[in-house]
Parts: C-alpha cells; structure tokens; sequence
C-alpha cells in the first residue's frame, strides 16, 4: 500500500544542503505494522513528512495505494491517516468542532456524525469534547491527534511518534488502539521506545543518516545481536577459569563474558557463534562434569543493543 | 481550489472564539468614530457625506489590517498545525484562498458595520450615496489588497510581530506609491517609466478615484490582480518555508 522508490530529500542547496533522506525504497503492505526507527535527525520524520504529501521529495516516488504523492497529492491525503508528530491542533477550538471540521474537508457528508462519535469512543474524548484542545492534558491533546488521523477509516495510517510523552498506562492505551486497527491497514509509525516496536510491530526498519540501514522483523533484528542466543549459567562446584577454558571448548562458542565467582557459586555467559545454538551442549557440559546447576537462560539478543550497534558504527 | 470552504468557515468562526474579532470591531468602530467626528469635524463641515470618514479609512487599516493577517500563517507554522492542515485533501491554493476570504469577509463585515455613519448622513441630508458605494467597495478593495500581502508576509514567518511590522511597511510603500517620500527615494536614479510604473501602484490615489463614486474597470482590475499576485506569492513562500 505504500511504495517508496529512493526517496530523497536534500534540504538548502546541492552542494552545501544537509541529505536528510538518502534514498529510501521499501515496501510496506495491508496488515502490517512497520516501526521506524533511528537516532534523533535520522530522517524518519522527514521521510514521513515526504509520504503524506507535506514535503515535496527532491527525487525518487512515494507511493499510497497507487497514487503518486507528487501527481496527486490530493488522493494520497485522502487515503491517509496522518498523526503529526506532538500532535499539533487548533488551541482554540474544542475536540467537537476540530473533528467536525476535518470530516468537512474530508467531505464525509452524511456519516460524518456517526464516525465522529465512533472515534470518539474508541479513543475515550467523551468526557473533553466542548474544552478548547489548549486546556487539555498532554494525553487528551493525543488523543485528538489519534482521533483526527482514523476519522476517515483511512487504509494507510501514519504516526510519528505517537506515544511519545505519555504515561505509562496512555501508552498502552495507544499501543491496544494500534493493535486493534492492525490487519485491515498498513500502519507506519516512529519511535524511539524499543520495547515498543517489540510490542506492536510487525516488522522495523532501522535508519540512521537518512538511509535504511536494517529491515526485519522484530525478532530477526534482535537476532543480529551478540547476545542472541548467548547461554548464561550459575552452576556450583566448578572453578571459574575452569568453566570459562570448558565453555570455550564447545564449537559454538564465539567467546565467554561476565564470568565472576562468589561463594560456591559460578556465572559465566557463553556467546555463541552466528547461527550457532549452544544451550544442548552447555546443558550436556554440565552434566558431563558433575556441576551442580542453579540458572540456564537462553539469550535471544536485545533490539537497544542492535539498535546501538549498528547506528553507532560506520 | 479543493477544501477552501470547510477552511473559510472554520477560519471565520475562529475569529469569533476567541476575543481578537470583538477587539478588533470595537476598536475600529472606536477609532472610525472618532477620526469621522473629531478629526474629521463630520457635523462643522456643514457637508452631507462621508468624506472624513473615507479620508482617515486608508490609515486606520495600515495599522489594524496587519494585526489581522499577522497570525493567518505564522500561527499556523508556530503550532506545528501547518502540517496538519496541509496533509489533509486540500490544495496548497485552496488553503491559502479560504483563510484569505475569511479575513476578508471579517474585515468586510466590520466595514459594514459603520452603516450608522452612513444613516446618519443620509438624515442629516441627501449625501450623493453613489459616492458612498463606491467608497465602500474602494475600502473593501483596499482591505484586500491590504490583507493579500499580509498573507504572504505571515508566511513568511513565524513570528507574528515580525509579519505585523513587515505588512505595515510595505502597505505604507503601496499608500505612498505615489507620493514624494516614496518618489524621492527613486528619482534620480530610476528612469521615468519605473517611477510612473511605482506611482500606479499607490493605493491612495486609486482609493480616491474609486472615493469619487467612479468604479472603474481599470481600479477593479489593479486591486484583484494585486490581490492574487500576493496570494499566488504566499502559496510560493509556503512551499518554500515548510521544511523549517
């Protein structure tokens, strides 16, 4: 549903302007929930920016469902559900004509009145509706954000940063609300909050220095961590360099970290080599020499450390 | 031209939320008031018209028409809520129309507003209430053209200070065009076609030809082109500052 085809945008001039988007193709399709992520000026917002139609790019296409968002941006923003980043809405107007108002430049007509009351409920603004937007709470301004951007039940939903500055429970609140919407939509949206994407998204695709530097699922990014599938066991009667010079003995293991003793008690983590599953023969290691074992736990890498890794490098 | 309308409307009934429209009348029925009747001497002069009123109008919009234009983009772009509007379905000219005609239908409606001036002169004696028409679609006209150039300085920024300060500049340029602060600046260095191209543009002579109950295509003509060259010229700068 949406096609990005190298996706560019160079801000001031050729040769001394700042390439805040450099190239971006991907894909995303209906039932998916894409998280973008990167470090803060990747580019994530811009491409965003670019997608709903708001900067023009300076090459490459962006596609919404078959529309080109340069030809016809008008058809693009109609299929589009677009959640600016902190949310921006009229001050003074209220939740009531702020909705109002965008179902009349959406030209919803007659069911305009339904839906506005069906967001209204979903998203929980009931109790708000005729308080200018200005006397709300950061979490009610949110959700007016959210409520504006599903109004039109539109296929492709974008969110920047939409849980950005709340409190725990709203962002579990937008999390379900997203979750909920999943499936019949593609949905795109930035974060920064790694246990995020972990929770909702399908797929993530890291960017830095506004190029795609990683795609996958959740699960395959968190893989391309040193620490996944890493083996950590406490195990007593064993001497540590012992258990270090035996672990490493194994043909999985890469290296062994964090090995430490205190009283009769033995840690050590075992990294395993790419593609590697080392828990069998660390099990069977243990066995074989008589340890007696307290904790085995199997690593499966953790998305912050990829995330660090690969946008630090290079 | 897509989603002008549901912008105008919201934009008219945003002047009416918050306290700026009834400041706004008030004050310029105030000051409409006193410039008619003190300054203006509108009972001393013994005339059945509304010259004292047309006379001061020009100078009182310099001032209260950029307080009115200042916040139509620079608002927008301050909030962040530009984005929003601009990736709803409406075209960047529809945008930009809609929150034109929605300062203009404001200023338009406190120019009717004065109505009372204009009954009392008509009980007072037989103005020549051509003349008075005219007047009002000359002040109209003006107010646009005012408020046109208003709007592309408020894009331009996002300080609403900053485009109150610049529109009062270059409507005192257009006011002046054609008298000699703003001739002197050009004589002897500008050849002759440029100064007599620089005094067509001045609003006042053109407001006091349209004053004299003449209507003419050539006036009509002068303030909506100007009219959409500003506004043609705000959608541009929109464009051009939306990436800061």
């Amino acid at each position: 549903m949406i096609e990005l085809n190298s996706l560019t945008k160079r801000f001031g001039s050729p040769s001394t302007g700042i390439l805040a988007v450099d190239g971006v193709t991907l894909k995303v399709d209906k039932g998916e929930v894409l998280g973008f992520l990167g470090p803060n000026g990747a580019g994530k917002s811009t491409t965003m920016k670019m997608v709903t139609g708001f900067l023009t790019p300076t090459s490459g296409s962006a596609r919404v469902c078959g529309h080109d968002v340069v030809k016809d941006p008008i058809a693009v923003k109609e299929r589009i559900g677009y959640l600016p980043e902190g949310a921006p809405a009229y001050p003074d107007m209220t939740p009531e004509s702020f909705l109002d108002f965008c179902a009349q430049v959406r030209k919803m007509g007659d069911r305009a009145q339904t839906r506005i009351d069906q967001v209204v409920e979903r998203v929980q603004l009931s109790g708000v509706l005729r308080q200018p937007i200005e006397t709300l709470s950061k979490g009610f301004k949110r959700r007016v954000g959210l409520a504006q951007a599903i109004l039109h039940d539109p296929d492709v939903l974008i969110l920047d940063e939409p849980t950005d500055g709340l409190d725990p429970n709203q962002k579990h609140e937008v999390r379900s609300l997203i979750r909920e919407m999943a499936g019949q939509k593609a949905i795109v949206l930035s974060t920064h909050i790694l246990e995020e994407v972990e929770a909702v998204c399908t797929r993530a695709i890291i960017i830095a220095r506004g190029r795609v530097i990683a795609d996958g699922t959740p699960l395959q990014l968190a893989a391309r961590s040193r620490v996944h599938n890493a083996v950590t066991i406490a195990v007593r009667g064993a001497d540590k360099d012992h258990l270090v010079s035996e672990l490493k003995r194994i043909t999985g293991v890469r290296d062994v970290d964090h090995a430490r003793q205190d009283d009769g008690l033995c840690r050590a983590t075992a990294i395993a080599k790419h593609g590697h599953t080392i828990a069998g023969e660390v099990g069977s290691l243990v066995k074989a020499r008589g340890w007696g074992l307290e904790e085995l736990r199997v690593e499966h890498g953790r998305l912050d450390e990829v995330f660090r890794e690969i946008t630090q490098s290079k | 031209m897509q989603g002008w309308y549901p912008i105008f409307k919201r934009e008219l009934a945003g002047y009416f939320v918050t306290p700026v429209a009834y400041i706004f009348i008030v004050i310029f029925l105030l000051l409409a008031g006193v410039f008619t009747f003190q300054l203006g001497g509108l009972f001393e002069r013994g005339q059945a018209d509304l010259r004292p009123f047309f006379d001061f109008l020009p100078w009182l919009y310099l001032f209260l028409i950029p307080a009115v234009s200042m916040r139509l983009w620079a608002e927008e772009r301050r909030g962040g809520t530009i984005e929003l509007l601009l990736t709803l379905p409406v075209s960047q000219w529809g945008a930009v129309l809609g929150k034109f005609l929605a300062a203009w239908a404001f200023t338009g409606l406190s120019l009717v507003l004065t109505f009372p001036l204009w009954i009392t002169v008509n009980y007072l004696g037989q103005p020549d209430n051509g003349v008075i028409v005219g007047s009002y679609v000359g002040g109209l006209l003006m107010a646009g053209g005012f408020l046109a150039i208003g709007s592309c300085v408020s894009a331009a920024t996002k300080s609403q200070v900053i485009a109150f300060v610049i529109s009062l500049m270059i409507c005192l340029g257009f006011l002046l065009a054609g008298f000699s602060p703003v001739l002197d600046f050009f004589k002897g260095w500008a050849p002759s076609w440029i100064i007599d191209a620089i005094s067509s543009f001045s609003f006042l002579s053109r407001f006091e030809g349209l004053g004299k109950g003449v209507v003419s295509l050539r006036d009509l003509v002068f303030f909506v082109s100007l009219i959409g060259v500003f506004l043609y010229a705000a959608g541009i700068v929109i464009e051009m500052k939306k990436a800061e």
